[in-house]
């Protein structure tokens, strides 16, 4: 539709399509009738069966379409943003953040913060990092803005806590140092397109 | 000056005569870019950038003069060539850390390379390894993300005077020869000098040697150089800024606190650095660095509260200081009118005391220049200021002179200082004996005055020989000041704090009004303290008084102290809104940086007498006979214009009137100080509680000594005044020469004013421990 059609608010004069639809009952006689035929079609009793079909076969014949959870979990998209995972390199172990703070930045629920210091080696070191997750609208910004996919979205849709605090620090999210094995790379919002390579050109500095 | 026409982009604009054309442009709102120019400073043409092009030719328009008709072009394609070439050229090695780095988000190197739209890389070389240093307690230097634009050398050199820093060699691979014809001219010339070269200490050590006032830092366009406390530890764009004025000293600089909450722990806000407008203005190192000096209270104290309410109701006397805004100045003069106490504030009332004595006797009522013209003039001379300690605006103008208007100096002060001497060739200084104030007046009298214009009771004086007296070779010093004087237009003389804590005081400021009546020399006085100009005009001080005192910051039975250590806790300046009474007779409002929800002055005023809901309500009333202005406190601005004009708060307003011939006493030669002598003298960076309070402000409380003088006197002195006595540490100061010593004032505690009464000067008996 164009913008010009869009903008035409003399409704009515549009040309619209118009069904070809019996007409609705108008006297109470009429309308009576049309009462008494839908209920007694059987259409009710056909939808019927086929609930009862179903539960025999699951009860009986163990054919069920319901996932048992907690015992079954359905796999999660890569692109599903549940909580944060902070990852590291996986040479060194050491974690990827660099304290930027364009996640900070970026925010919209402005939930990030983090406390970065001059550390012995020179370097800036995050002393701190932490996401209110009260406020955390899982938008996913955070991870498409971190410039080193340090800060990805996990997939640990499981956030029953008696305290929301219980993962919002640096510790909570990184990921645990003996499983640095496990750790996954991110395929989500921000993550390497396939074809990065054929995007990036090579600067003459690499002598 | 007279206004000129000149053409940009096609468009007319008028300006001033002689002003560079990237001034020009840039107080039209004309965007011409430019990264090493510094506007107070001299061109250094580092970066090139800034060419431009003037009636058909390429010139450089941070170093090239308008011309009356003059058209000028800002982008031709030949010069967008060569501004992208050096903009990849100085991308190339510029380490690719912006994340990390503390710049980001307000660099220049980032937003010129985007403005030009650098967005490929033609060029390489290998790089050189540069590694990262501190140079000071305060400055952290990183070579490695180092343009060598040379501003920070510049601003050290030209507006600070330590010429603290200075390009040295790099060590870096030489240019492919093959490039010179190869890439656009002005790029290469850039690039092959940047390759050569990096910063470094001019003293030839690891570490500089100056006043740590850091302005290398804040003009710095990268994150080279960046104050040791601030590394990593914000980025710019988490900071929230506060428009405020600097309370540390009489200067009343314009300066933003920038804070944001301390930590995730701690969501107070904090300040984390101080940031100032440097092409306009220029900070020295306690109002850089020394701004944590808040005074954090839980809340308010109602039983202190109560019992300060009651101590002000039987109060006689209210001993304060000069760090207090002028809205408190006039809330404790209205408790002298209202109640009678008596006011004690001994910086204040002694400049108070001077300038009423210059009034009387010159008609006007204040002094007739500020330092933005001393900095305008070409030879400038001091009297009775220890020019490196009192006052760095002073300082920095004193130096400007020299360096920007080809200018000379004299300065006269007993405490010898080898940094004065350093800032041009054209310097006399006379380290002359405490006492002779009055032959330096008479000797600038001598020098600069119209006989004609002159009283009988000077003309009759200056049969003496001065220079001599003043300890100089006259026959030298005669032959100096034919070289001095040549092509001098504007003079400028700078008083200060000696001259007011004087025993002579009266006809020191008798003779200030001779030389202004009788030559062309311009006179500014550097109050003693931060705004002691202001309370000297809107308080009414006592000399002496006795009884129940409330100190405000000061010793006294019931003790206001913004310092945490009272018996009711005030608001500190970094947490008060009011204004500041500057040096240069400018009325600028300051902003709370820091919450204080505690009580402050007003809130006792408002329960003995009546006040308004707000400190700042007070504004408009203050005294308008005074010069003041009857106007609200939230119209007032706080900022420059593009072409620099100062556009904070409002002026004093001066008066003028006819007055009679004044008759001053007749010097005598004979009444000097001798044996030992201290002097009331702050270190650098040290001004009051407050700087002291600081963490980055280290300068002790101790004696101040030349190198020599340390030597003889040991390690730890008892200091004997009549009146009592100190136990100090000697310190060396290397920029000190002669034989007096310097006893700081800025620990209230110590009551130094007590010590050394009405002067600056004491004999005293010094013993080591």
């Amino acid at each position: 539709m164009g913008l010009e059609q869009f903008k035409n608010r003399n409704v009515g004069t549009q040309n619209y399509t118009k069904l070809d639809l019996p007409r609705s009952p108008v006297t109470g006689w009429c309308k009576f009738k049309q009462v008494v035929s839908r209920t007694l079609s059987g259409e009710l009793f056909v939808g019927l069966g086929v609930t009862m079909r179903i539960m025999v076969q699951s009860l009986v014949g163990g054919q069920s379409h319901a996932t048992l959870y907690p015992f079954e979990k359905l796999p999660i998209s890569p692109r599903y943003r549940a909580i944060h995972e902070m990852l590291r390199l996986l040479e060194s172990g050491h974690y990827r953040c660099i304290g930027c703070g364009l996640c900070e930045k970026i925010c919209p629920a402005d939930c990030i913060t983090m406390d970065t210091a001059y550390d012995k080696n020179q370097r800036k070191e995050v002393t701190e990092y932490t996401i209110n997750f009260g406020r955390c609208i899982f938008c996913g910004y955070c991870a498409e803005v971190c410039p080193e996919l340090a800060i990805v979205h996990g997939n640990r849709i499981e956030t029953a806590s008696e305290q929301r605090a219980s993962f919002s620090l640096f510790d909570d999210m990184l990921t645990p140092i003996d499983n640095l094995n496990l750790q996954q790379e991110y395929q989500g919002f921000g993550a390497v397109t396939p074809n990065a390579d054929e995007n990036i050109k090579k600067t003459p500095l690499a002598y | 000056m007279s206004q000129i026409n000149i053409k940009i982009d096609g468009q007319e604009y008028t300006t001033n005569e002689g002003e560079y054309i990237l001034n020009a442009a840039r107080a039209n709102d004309i965007f011409i870019p430019a990264i090493c120019y510094l506007t107070r400073c001299s061109p250094t043409l580092a970066c090139r950038i800034c060419l431009v092009e003037a009636d058909g030719k390429q010139v450089y328009a941070c170093n090239a003069k308008v011309k009356d008709g003059m058209e000028i072009t800002v982008n031709t394609p030949n010069i967008l060539k060569e501004r992208k070439a050096i903009m990849e050229v100085y991308d190339v090695n510029h380490p690719l850390q912006c994340g990390v780095c503390d710049k980001s988000g307000e660099c220049e190197l980032q937003n010129y390379t985007l403005e030009i739209g650098v967005d490929s890389q033609s060029y390489s070389i290998p790089d050189t390894k540069r590694e990262t240093t501190n140079w000071s307690s305060v400055l952290h230097y990183d070579a490695g993300l180092c343009i060598v634009c040379e501003r920070c050398t510049t601003a050290c050199k030209d507006m600070i005077g330590d010429a603290a820093i200075k390009t040295t060699k790099r060590g870096g691979a030489a240019l492919d020869k093959g490039l010179k014809g190869a890439m656009p001219k002005d790029a290469y010339a850039m690039w092959n000098k940047l390759q050569k070269s990096v910063i470094a200490p001019s003293n030839g050590t690891e570490f500089t040697d100056c006043s740590d006032c850091g302005e290398c830092a804040a003009v710095c366009p990268v994150g080279a150089l960046v104050s040791r406390d601030f590394v990593y530890t914000s980025n710019a764009w988490d900071l929230k800024r506060v428009p405020a004025t600097c309370a540390h000293c009489s200067s009343g600089c314009q300066i933003y606190y920038e804070t944001r909450p301390a930590s995730i722990e701690n969501r107070d806000e904090k300040i984390f650095r101080v940031t100032n407008e440097w092409n306009y203005v220029s900070l020295c190192g306690a109002g850089r660095f020394g701004y944590d000096f808040e005074n954090r209270v839980e809340g308010k104290d109602k039983i202190a509260f109560a019992k300060a309410i009651e101590a002000f109701n039987k109060a006689e006397v209210i001993h304060f200081n000069s760090t207090i805004t002028n809205e408190e100045a006039l809330m404790l003069q209205t408790l002298k009118e209202k109640k009678g106490v008596k006011l004690i504030n001994r910086e204040a009332r002694a400049f108070q005391r001077f300038l009423n004595c210059y009034s009387k006797a010159s008609g006007n009522s204040l002094y007739t220049t500020d330092f933005k013209e001393v900095m305008a003039s070409d030879f400038v001379m001091s009297v009775g200021s220890s020019l490196r300690n009192d006052n760095p605006n002073a300082r920095y103008a004193f130096n400007s002179v020299q360096k920007m208007n080809k200018g000379a100096g004299l300065y006269f002060h007993p405490v010898g200082d080898n940094l004065i001497p350093s800032f041009g060739k054209t310097i006399e200084t006379f380290a002359h004996k405490v006492g002779h104030e009055e032959a330096a007046l008479l000797m600038i009298i001598k020098l600069f005055a119209d006989e004609s214009k002159l009283p009988s009771s000077v003309k009759e004086q200056l049969d003496t020989d001065f220079v001599e007296l003043l300890g100089g070779d006259t026959e030298k010093f005669d032959k100096a000041m034919v070289k001095m004087l040549k092509k001098k237009e504007n003079f400028s003389l700078m008083i200060g704090e000696d001259l007011y804590f004087h025993e002579k005081a009266e006809n020191l400021a008798k003779l200030i009004a001779v030389i202004e009546a009788s030559s062309d020399v311009k006179v500014a006085m550097i109050p003693p303290k931060t705004n002691s100009l202001g309370v000297a005009l809107i308080c009414d001080l006592d000399n002496e008084a006795s009884g129940y005192t409330i100190g405000y910051n000061e010793s006294g039975d019931f003790r206001l102290s913004a310092l945490g250590d009272g018996d009711l806790d005030i608001p500190a300046m970094n947490q008060q809104e009011g204004t500041l009474t500057n040096m240069h007779k400018r009325v600028t409002p300051t902003n709370a940086a820091l919450e204080y929800n505690g009580y402050e002055l007003n809130d006792i005023m408002g329960e003995i007498l009546s006040a308004p809901k707000e400190t700042i309500d007070w504004t408009a009333y203050l005294p308008t006979d005074r010069g003041f202005k009857a106007v609200e406190f939230d119209s007032l601005p706080n900022g420059y214009t593009n072409d620099g004009t100062e556009n904070r708060g409002y002026l004093l307003d001066t008066t003028s009137t006819d007055v009679d011939e004044v008759t001053v006493d007749k010097f005598d030669d004979g009444k000097t100080l001798d044996g030992d002598i201290a002097y009331r003298c702050n270190p650098q960076r040290q001004f009051n509680d407050f700087s002291d309070k600081s963490h980055q402000i280290f300068e002790e409380f101790g004696l101040y000594a030349s190198a020599s003088k340390a030597e003889s006197l040991g390690k730890r002195v008892i200091v004997e005044f009549d009146k009592g006595n100190l136990t100090l540490d000697v310190i060396v100061d290397e920029r000190m020469e002669g034989d007096i010593v310097a006893v700081p004032d800025f620990k209230s505690a110590e009551n130094i004013y007590e010590l050394f009464g009405e002067s600056r000067y004491k004999s005293v008996v010094i013993r080591e421990v």
